[in-house]
Order: structure tokens, then sequence, then C-alpha cells
């Protein structure tokens, strides 16, 4: 679904170039989920705007469908750390942003739309405007509105890492179920490894300035996954342990020189 | 309703309707019993019963140049905010233009307006247009600069879901920037409402024929001074129900921004 080749990101900085993302390779297939983990700055969100087609790679290239990106695509979604909704729209209005600006007839979205509400438990809140909601009611908000593209792909930006400890693994869980009923191919960029152990079929661990693919980590656990107690306490320990000191030994990787 | 709901809604009312009141009527207490207790000359400060006075002595031709003077405000008014949207507009969608044009818009404010009314009425002569041209010139700016605060502080997680839905840039302007500058246009209309009526008054006072300002012009040839002070009061009552208008215009237009600056 996904492949992302050779993929490179140098930025010009004010004392010279920096190396955000150095030669990616990674594909994903279709309807996997995979979760990208890394330090604050190791590059995680270059990458995935590198994938949404918001930012060209400096070498390399990223095929979505087998089509090399270029610029945004309608049926790729994007849910970002912020929620990003328009204040004075309602909540269904906001959910239906998209369906306006791809110019699609509203009437054959809004069964749609009902339908991501009723998912989200958000059917009582439609009419309410985003800042009466709580910021998790928010980001669900965010999330409908990609869900409204009926998109293939959905690239999210750490969308939980705002709220509160409980509201996150609340999320979590309700979005294995979106993606265990839509089957959506997701990229999930988050530092948490609870996190991506919940979600992720495979975990891409990147290490720091420059981001590289530091190892590809599979969880074996099957689906559907809860924190707290279940059958699994073990593999999961195992999985997070190997997350934690591959996360934690990446100060001391020998340097790489630079460009 | 319980106590409480009761209790809230009592102190909302004494908060929003009975404390500006009282404010109003403390000042006006103030200002008789100064012109009292000094003994003041009602040439010099005419104390509140003299001004009530000088207006009920020719009530119809007050309210008829209050009017006039009003009608020159809204007008003048109306062509500054579209102007100056458009102007905002043009210069928030090009960084050229904007370049070219702030420096010279700048300085166009910055001429001191009571120096243009002589230069207007050689242009225009007597009557109302020099008038309108005049609140024009005094309201205009603060409209432009911000509507285009407002146009360019869009924040950049909003400007980032525009682009990742590849909306065109007429899209984001209508749907995103324009919405979202709101609430700091109304600063600049809040700002502007009193200029205007600053702008008709200059005018009036400089190149008197009607008009509120016309009276203050003419009550200083006739020592009128309570006159005087009646249309001051006038033009003061006008300023604050054109400001509250835009308030009340602005809660409409922009229910949620108090919610979000909040």
């Amino acid at each position: 679904m996904i492949t992302i080749d050779g993929v490179s990101q140098t930025f010009k900085g004010r004392s010279g170039p920096v190396e955000a993302i150095r030669d990616i390779n990674l594909s994903i297939a279709e309807g996997e989920f995979l979760t990208v983990i890394g330090r604050s700055g190791c590059g995680k969100s270059t990458l995935l705007r590198m994938v949404a087609g918001l930012l060209k790679p400096t070498r390399g290239e990223v095929r979505v469908a087998g089509e090399l990106v270029r610029e945004p695509r309608r049926d790729v979604a994007m849910v970002f750390q912020k929620p990003a909704l328009l204040p004075w729209r309602s909540v269904e209005d906001n959910i239906l942003l998209p369906v306006e600006i791809f110019g699609w007839k509203k009437a054959d979205h809004r069964a749609n739309a009902d339908r991501l509400l009723e998912m989200t438990g958000l059917t009582a809140f439609r009419k309410r405007l985003p800042h009466e909601l709580s910021g998790g009611m928010q980001q669900r908000v965010s999330l409908c509105r990609a869900l409204i593209q009926r998109p293939k792909v959905m690239l999210m930006d750490e969308p939980f890492s705002a709220l509160d400890a409980l509201t996150r693994e609340e999320l979590a869980v309700e979005l294995q179920r979106i993606h265990m009923e839509l089957g959506t191919t997701i990229i999930f960029v988050t530092h948490s490894i609870q996190e991506a152990v919940l979600l992720a079929d495979r975990v891409a661990v990147l290490s720091s300035r420059p981001g590289q693919l530091r190892r590809l980590v599979e969880i074996p656990i099957p689906r559907p996954r809860s924190f707290g107690h279940n059958a699994h306490l073990d593999e999961v320990a195992k999985v997070s342990a190997e997350l934690h000191s591959l996360l934690l030994n990446d100060t001391h990787l020998p340097k790489t020189s630079t460009i | 309703m319980t106590d409480i709901e009761a209790g809230s809604r009592m102190s909302r009312v004494w908060t929003n309707a009975v404390l500006p009141v009282l404010g109003v009527v403390l000042t006006v207490a103030l200002w008789w019993g100064i012109t009292v207790a000094f003994h003041i000359d009602p040439f010099y400060v005419p104390s509140p019963a003299d001004v009530v006075d000088s207006f009920m002595r020719t009530p119809q031709f007050l309210v008829e140049e209050t009017w006039t003077t009003v009608q020159r405000v809204l007008i003048g008014f109306a062509i500054a905010v579209l102007t100056g949207l458009v102007i905002a507009v043009t210069l928030a969608a090009s960084r050229t233009v904007e370049r070219m044009a702030m420096p010279v818009l700048a300085a166009v404010n910055a001429v001191p307006k009571v120096a243009l009314a002589p230069l207007l009425l050689v242009w225009m002569g007597f009557g109302d247009a020099p008038k309108i041209v005049m609140v024009v010139l005094l309201s205009f700016f603060p409209v432009i600069v911000s509507t285009m605060a407002g146009l360019t502080s869009t924040p950049a997680d909003l400007r980032e879901l525009a682009r990742s839905l590849k909306a065109s840039w007429w899209q984001t302007f209508v749907k995103v920037r324009l919405t979202w500058a709101l609430p700091q246009v109304f600063v600049g209309l809040k700002v502007a409402t009193p200029l205007a009526i600053i702008g008709a008054v200059i005018g009036e006072v400089v190149n008197p024929d009607r008009g509120l300002g016309s009276v203050i012009a003419g009550s200083g040839a006739s020592n009128d001074t309570p006159l005087a002070f009646a249309a001051l009061v006038l033009l003061a009552a006008t300023g604050v129900i054109l400001f509250y208008l835009v308030a009340g215009v602005e809660r409409l237009l922009v229910p949620w921004a108090r919610a979000i600056s909040a």
C-alpha cells in the first residue's frame, strides 16, 4: 500500500544543513497498522509529512497504491496532534469540511457522518461547538473528519499526546476498534511505548538525529488488545521492554558523521 | 428556578445593567456637585440642569442636527469599513502589494486630518461630501490594520489542515482565514467607531453647515456654552450607542470568539 524508498530529508538550518531523516526504507501492507516511535525531534513527524505529500523528500520517493506522492491525496487522511477544528463550526459541520473542500455532494456523505458520530459516541454532541467539548471529544471529531474522506490510508501524528493519560488509553482502544472495523492502513506516530504495543502490527523504531530506521519490531499479540489485565501480559511486557531498551540505548549509539 | 439560579441572574442584571447606569448617574451628580459647590459660571461650565434646559428650548432642532451628523457618520463608516476590508484582503493576498502600499497608507493615516479640512472645502465645497470624506479618512486605518492582523494570524494547525485537504487559496481564505479574522476585525471596528464621529465633527466644526459640529461652532459665536454642552452630550450618547451596536453585531456574528480567547 505504501512504500517508502530510500527517503531522506535535509532542512536548511541557520547554521548549515540539518539532516532530519536518513535513508528510510519501509513498506506497509494494505490494512496494516504501523507505529513509528522515537524520541522527540527524531524526525517522525517529518517522515509522516513526506508520506502525506506535505513535504518533498530531499532524496528517495514515497508511493501510495503504486503512485508517486507529489501532493496530498484525497484517499490519504491526516490526524494532527491538535484537533485543528474550526471553532465556529459545529461538530457535524467540522466533520463535513473535507466533503465541502473536495466539492463532493454533502447529501451523499451525511449517512456516513451519522455513522461516524455514532461510532465515536458523538451523536448527542453533533450540534455543539468545539469549545464546548473536552479535549478527548475534540480529537474524536478530528478522527471523524479524517474518516469522512473514506481514506485508504490514515496518517496520525501523535494524535493523543495532548490528552490526559486515561483519555489517551480510551481513545487508543477506540482507534483499535475502528481499525479492526474499517481495515484502513494506518501510520501512527507516537512516543508512547504503551500506545505502540496496543495498536501496532509492527513498530518502526527511529534513532535520533538523523532519524534512521533502527529496528522493525513485530507485535504478535492477537487483537483485540487491551490495557490492564489480559491474557497476554507476558508478551506485552517482553515487547515493551525490548522497545524501551531500543529507545533508551539510542543515546549510546556511535555518532554518525554528518554530511 | 432555584435560589442559586435566581441569585446568579440577579447578579448578572446588577453587573450588566445597574452598574453602568449607576456609573453614569454618579458622574452627572459629581459634575453637578462641582458646579454648585464652586459657584461656577454657566458660561464656563454649565450644570447638567443648564444643559437640559438648553436642550428643552430647541429639542427638535437638536434632534435633527444629531440625525444629520449620525447619517454622515454611518455613511462614512460604511465606506471606511468596506474599503478597509477590501484593501486589507488585497494586502493580505499579495506580499508585493502589501510591501508597496503599507508605507503609503501609514503616511496617509499620519497626516493630521484637521489640516486637510480646508483642502476638502476647496475640492468639494460645502455640504455632506467633505464631512463624509473626513469620517472615512479618520476611520479606515484601524479597519485595515486589524483585518490584516486577523488574516495573518491563522493558526499553523488550521493552515496545515487546509493544505492536507488540498484546499484552494480561495477555499482556505473563505472557509478558514476570513472567519478566523472576524474577532480581530471587530476590534478595529470598535476603535474606528468613535473616530468616525470625531471625523464628522471635525468636518462640521471647520466647515459648518448643519450637524452637531456646526451647532458647537455656532454656539461659540453666540457665547451659548450650555448649547455647546448639549451638543457634546448628544455626540457622546451617539458614540456610546454606535459602540454598543457594533459590539452587539459582534456577539451575533462571532459568538465563539469569547469562548476560545478565554
